[in-house]
């Protein structure tokens, strides 16, 4: 292996960090849950109802924070080389970019064409 | 991975393991693969003209009431199997790595364990949502839920049967710490199919 990519090559983490790591993965997991069970099903009391209007921002930032620690210390993309990243990173910017500009044209489409009663 | 590992390899330009580089570049791809059933399942969500729903009641022209589809309790016991199962995965890549032979081979045991727990769970859910009415031609949120899902539970199978035969050498003595990529490539897959669902499950379970 070149100087170059092996400075970029770290020991990986040991049991310890995983254990950890799996633990918020879990917290994290059941918040999301909680969330949901509190916004859907008990919007009428006070948590609830506060948490009703930002439901999705909540969930998906939540998603968002477990699918980094994965990637970042399960996939160890924080102590592997940064072409790794790269090859995983750019493709994920370039799906939040379909995802978000099919979301646009379909929701044009769908004011300009609103679906018929049920 | 072990320096040991690293050594294994020939020369390349980059400096990395050629398996390596070819594992990224494959998972960037179902990256993309994965965002279009993502995006489709999100644009047509909730344009269904007919039930059954996935989270409100729907009562049929014939006035059959069908109850709300999805069964969130089930799902969330397998979301944890399949976080859990990513941390044991790293646990037996560990053993792997550090000539552990009990903990590379407890650990993958319970991975495989998990992922045959997952897929069960998916096969039990489709069956129940036939049963409830729900076919992948019944409506819009049945095709695009089935597909989603399917896909990304035969990903899930795909990743059983790469740890069963990465299990089966390490139980012939055949994965040594030098050869330890060969289990770090299916956790790496595997580690994506997890990624993949912490993605899937709130988009298409809890966001009502």
């Amino acid at each position: 292996m070149s100087a170059s990519a092996e400075q970029h090559e770290h020991e990986h983490p040991g049991p310890a960090i995983y254990l950890r790591i799996g633990l918020v993965l879990f917290i994290l997991t059941a918040a999301e849950v909680a969330v949901y069970e509190l916004a859907y099903h008990h919007a009428g009391s006070g948590l609830g109802a506060l948490l009703h209007p930002i439901v999705i921002p909540i969930l998906l930032l939540l998603s968002a924070v477990k699918f980094a620690l994965v990637a970042m210390f399960y996939m160890h993309l924080k102590q592997d080389s940064k072409i790794f990243s790269g090859l995983f990173v750019i493709p994920i910017m370039i799906a939040a970019f379909i995802i978000a500009v099919l979301m646009t044209l379909f929701s044009y489409l769908y004011l300009l064409h609103p679906r018929p009663p049920a | 991975m072990s320096q040991d590992a690293h050594a294994m390899h020939p020369e390349t330009s980059t400096g990395l393991d050629s398996r390596k580089m070819a594992i990224w570049t494959f998972i960037g791809s179902e990256c993309l693969f994965f965002a279009t059933l993502i995006s489709t399942y999100v644009v047509y969500r909730g344009k269904s003209l007919t039930g059954p729903f996935p989270h409100a009641e729907w009562t049929s022209p014939t006035g059959q009431v069908f109850e709300p589809i999805l069964e969130i309790k089930l799902v969330t016991v397998g979301t944890a199997l399949l976080l859990f199962s990513s941390l044991f995965v790293v646990l037996a890549l560990y053993g792997a790595q550090h000539n552990k032979r009990g903990m590379l081979l407890g650990w993958l045991g319970a991975t495989i364990m998990c992922g045959v727990f997952f897929v069960s769970m998916q096969v039990y859910e489709f069956t129940h949502f036939v049963h409830k009415g729900l076919k992948l031609s019944t409506n819009l949120f049945g095709a695009s839920f089935f597909t989603l899902t399917g896909f990304h539970g035969t990903h899930v199978t795909i990743g059983v049967i790469w740890l069963f035969t990465v299990f089966l050498l390490a139980l012939r003595r055949k994965l040594p710490p030098e050869k330890a990529l060969n289990l770090e490539l299916a956790a790496l897959y595997w580690h994506f199919v997890d990624v993949v669902w912490i993605v899937i499950f709130p988009v298409v379970y809890l966001m009502d």
